[in-house]
């Protein structure tokens, strides 16, 4: 989409970025503060597993609108080492770094669709949606 | 961005100002741990009001944070944790198990009173 904000992620300044695009697009949409905060957090912890795992990827912020909804999705995509066991990954306290293992699976409790697909080797991009109601 | 630290007697009162990447917070964990030795502070409250998300990483951060101040006896009360951060820390599943809270500066500071004077 040519509305798209697209924000490259490399360390852990562009995550602050990343999710700063993210509130201000959010509340443009017409989102309520805590949707605003639920969905900047959500890709605070996305842009972090960027950082953390893969080193570089992005984020990309747009705008969905069907007939009758309208939302904000969001993308992350990495060319990093992939998840071995997304099933795993999606577990509350799995982590390979000592981390909370809350990431994942928070992300997904935090919006209204969740997409992952990751590849061994190849990269992991994670697609979810937060409908405005 | 650097979290300024005051001294109000045996107190520190640290207030976040804005937004604080990973490195701030790691940061700010240095400067409030120097400033504890330093002044052999009984208790120290943490301004969260600006943070804009309490995400995984700054929620461990500020729960090491607590627990390393406890080492040197002393204790640490988060305060102005807004009502849409604490919905989205809920819903991502953080605790901060074992760490106190406050609504805001004043009641940390009487928290941190009592404290001290339950414990003397
Ligand atoms: N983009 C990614 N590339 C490769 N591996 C990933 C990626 N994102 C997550 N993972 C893997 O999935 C695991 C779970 O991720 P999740 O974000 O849930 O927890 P965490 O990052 O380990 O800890 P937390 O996010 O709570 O600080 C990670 O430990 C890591 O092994
Ligand atoms: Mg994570």
């Amino acid at each position: 989409m040519p509305d798209d904000i697209r924000v490259l992620i490399r360390s852990n300044l562009d995550i602050v970025k990343a999710r700063q695009e993210g509130r201000a697009l959010a509340a443009r949409t017409g989102f309520s503060a805590t949707d605003v905060t639920l969905i900047a957090t959500a890709i605070s912890e996305l842009a972090r597993n960027i950082v953390s795992y893969a080193r570089q990827g992005e984020i990309v912020l747009g705008v969905v609108e069907s007939a009758n909804a309208k939302g904000v999705t969001i993308i992350s995509r990495d060319s990093g080492p992939g998840i071995r066991s997304i099933d795993d990954a999606m577990r509350d306290g799995y982590s390979t770094s000592g981390g909370l293992g809350l990431g994942l699976p928070g992300v997904r409790r935090l919006v209204d669709e969740f997409i992952i697909e990751s590849v061994l080797g190849r990269g992991t991009v994670v697609r979810v949606t937060k409908w405005l109601r | 961005m650097e979290v300024p630290i005051l001294k109000q007697g045996r107190y520190l009162i640290a207030t976040i100002q804005a937004a604080l990447s990973d490195e701030d917070l790691l940061q700010f964990r240095r400067a409030l741990l120097d400033r504890v030795i330093q002044f052999r502070s009984r208790g120290v409250v943490v301004d969260v009001t600006a943070l804009d998300v309490m995400d995984s990483f700054a929620t461990r951060t500020l729960r090491d944070i607590t627990y390393m101040i406890r080492l040197r006896g002393a204790d640490t009360v988060i305060v102005g944790i807004q009502p849409e951060v604490a919905f989205a820390m809920v819903q991502l599943g953080l605790t901060l198990e074992g760490v106190a809270t406050a609504l805001d500066l004043e009641e940390g500071l009487a928290h941190l009173e009592q404290r001290a004077r339950s414990s003397s």
